[in-house]
C-alpha cells in the first residue's frame, strides 16, 4: 500500500470501519513508514481532544420525569375506550366490586362465601365509591338534626343519628346509598383526615348483634345490629379507634 | 400491541436513551430550554409511531425523530446553521486559521474546541457527536442522518479537517 492510498483510510481505520483485509495492509503500512505517522498521531490526538473536551449533555432530571409523565398519560389515554365505556355504564359501583372481588377472591369459592361477607365487600366498595367520586354526601352537615330530617321522605325509616364531635369524630354529612339490595342511610363522621361511613338500615335479623370487626383491602370494617337496624361502620382508620367510634355511636 | 405491552416496551427500549437524545438535541440546536422541548416533542412522536417501530435498536430509531424534531425547528428558527453547501473553497486553511488563532488565544483550550464544534454547520456537527460521543458506527449515522454511508465518511473528514485547525495551533503552542 502506498502512502497516498493509505492516508485517506486512517479515520475509517481508527473508527474501526475497515474491513479486515485492509486493517492488515494498513497496519503493515503503518509498520514500515515513518511519514505516515504523523497523520496517524494527529488523528488520534485530535480523537482524544474530543472526547476529553466536548462536553455530553446529560438530559436535565426535569426532563426526565416529564417524559416519563408523557409516557404514562399517553397510556392512560391509551387504554381501551371500551372498558372506559363500560366504566361510565356499569357504574363505579359495579366497577369497585368487580375489582375487589377479582382482587379478593381469586381461588375462594364465592359460592361458598356467605351473606355477611358479600355485604362486607360492598360496604367496602361504598365506602372507597364515597370518596373517589367526590361524594361524600349529600346533606353536608355538621348538625345532627339537619342530617336526620333530610332523610325523612328519602327513607322508610328513621337512621339514628348523633353527633360525637365532642369525642373526636364530628359529623360530616349524610346520603342515600344502595346496599344488599335496599336504599340505605349513610352517614358520614371525619377523624382527623380520615372518614367513617356508617351505613344505616333495618335489621332483617330480630335479634342485636355485638360488633365484630374484619379488615378487607386495607379498610377495618365492624358490624353490628341494634333495636331493628344493621349498622356497618367502615374506615381506613385503625381498628382501635374504629372500634372506640363504634362504642360512642353505640352509647 | 397491547397498552400495558406497548408502555413496557416502550420503557424498556426508547426510555433509556434519553441523554443520548437530549445530547444530540442540545448540540444540534445548541439551546438547553429548546432542546428539552424537542426532546418532549420527540419523545411523543416516537410514542405514537412505536406500534410501527420493529427493529431492536431503539437508540437509533429515537436518534432519527430526534433530528428530524431539531432540523424543523433548525429550518424555522436558525436557517444559516444548516450547511446545505459547506464549502471547502470557502472555508480554507488560510482564511480560518487567524480566526482558529484567535479563539485560542480567547479562550481556554477546553472551550476552543467546544466553541470551534459549535460553529460548524449542524450536518457536520452532527456527525461529530454521532461518532465521537455516541460512538454510533458510520451505517447507523447513515440512517440517522438519511444519507449514504458516503457522505457520512466525508462529512467527518471534513468536520475532523475543521476541528484539527482550531487543534493545531495549540498543539504547536504546548510544543
Amino acid at each position: 500500500m502506498r502512502c497516498e492510498e493509505a492516508r485517506p483510510l486512517i479515520d475509517s481505520y481508527l473508527d474501526g470501519e475497515l474491513d479486515l483485509v485492509r486493517n492488515l495492509d494498513l497496519e503493515r503500512h503503518f509498520e514500515n513508514c515513518p511519514d505516515c505517522a504523523p497523520a496517524r498521531q494527529s488523528a488520534l490526538e485530535l480523537r482524544s481532544a474530543i472526547r476529553k473536551e466536548i462536553p455530553y449533555f446529560r438530559a436535565p432530571s426535569g426532563l426526565e420525569k416529564r417524559v416519563q409523565a408523557m409516557v404514562r398519560e399517553q397510556t392512560r389515554a391509551a387504554t381501551p375506550r371500551a372498558s372506559m365505556l363500560s366504566w361510565r355504564w356499569m357504574g363505579a359501583a359495579a366497577a369497585v366490586v368487580l375489582v375487589l372481588f377479582a382482587a379478593a377472591g381469586l381461588g375462594r369459592n364465592w359460592l361458598g362465601s356467605s351473606h355477611q361477607e358479600l355485604v362486607a365487600q360492598e360496604i367496602v366498595a361504598g365506602h372507597i365509591r364515597s370518596l373517589m367520586a367526590n361524594h361524600l354526601s349529600d346533606v353536608a352537615s355538621t348538625d345532627q338534626h339537619t342530617v336526620k330530617p333530610w332523610f325523612d321522605g328519602k327513607l322508610d325509616f328513621a337512621p339514628p343519628v348523633v353527633d360525637l364531635a365532642q369525642s373526636g369524630f364530628p359529623l360530616v354529612g349524610g346520603r342515600l346509598d344502595y346496599m344488599d339490595g335496599h336504599p340505605v342511610a349513610a352517614l358520614v363522621y371525619g377523624r382527623r383526615l380520615h372518614y367513617i361511613n356508617v351505613f344505616v338500615w333495618p335489621s332483617t335479623e330480630s335479634e342485636s348483634a355485638p360488633p365484630t370487626s374484619q379488615t378487607r383491602e386495607g379498610y377495618n370494617v365492624i358490624h353490628w345490629s341494634h333495636a331493628g337496624m344493621t349498622f356497618w361502620a367502615v374506615s381506613d382508620l385503625a381498628t382501635d379507634e374504629l372500634q372506640s367510634f363504634v362504642a360512642l355511636l353505640r352509647k | 400491541m397491547p397498552v400495558a405491552t406497548q408502555s413496557a416496551r416502550f420503557e424498556e427500549l426508547i426510555l433509556p436513551h434519553l441523554d443520548a437524545a437530549y445530547n444530540l438535541a442540545r448540540w444540534l440546536v445548541r439551546n438547553g430550554t429548546e432542546a428539552e422541548d424537542l426532546v418532549q416533542e420527540a419523545y411523543l412522536r416516537a410514542w405514537k409511531g412505536f406500534s410501527g417501530f420493529r427493529g431492536a435498536d431503539g437508540r437509533s430509531w429515537l436518534l432519527t425523530i430526534v433530528r428530524n424534531a431539531c432540523y424543523t425547528w433548525l429550518h424555522a428558527n436558525r436557517r444559516q446553521d444548516l450547511a446545505v453547501e459547506f464549502d471547502e473553497d470557502i472555508h480554507t486553511r488560510e482564511s480560518t486559521r487567524p480566526d482558529a488563532e484567535r479563539l485560542v488565544a480567547e479562550s481556554s483550550g477546553r472551550q476552543a474546541l467546544e466553541k470551534a464544534l459549535a460553529e460548524l454547520p449542524a450536518e457536520f456537527r452532527e456527525v461529530i457527536v454521532l461518532r465521537e460521543l455516541e460512538e454510533l458506527s458510520y451505517k447507523e449515522i447513515s440512517e440517522i442522518a438519511g444519507v449514504p454511508v458516503g457522505t457520512v465518511m466525508s462529512r467527518l473528514a471534513r468536520a475532523r479537517a475543521r476541528l484539527q485547525l482550531w487543534l493545531a495551533p495549540r498543539t504547536r503552542e504546548e510544543a
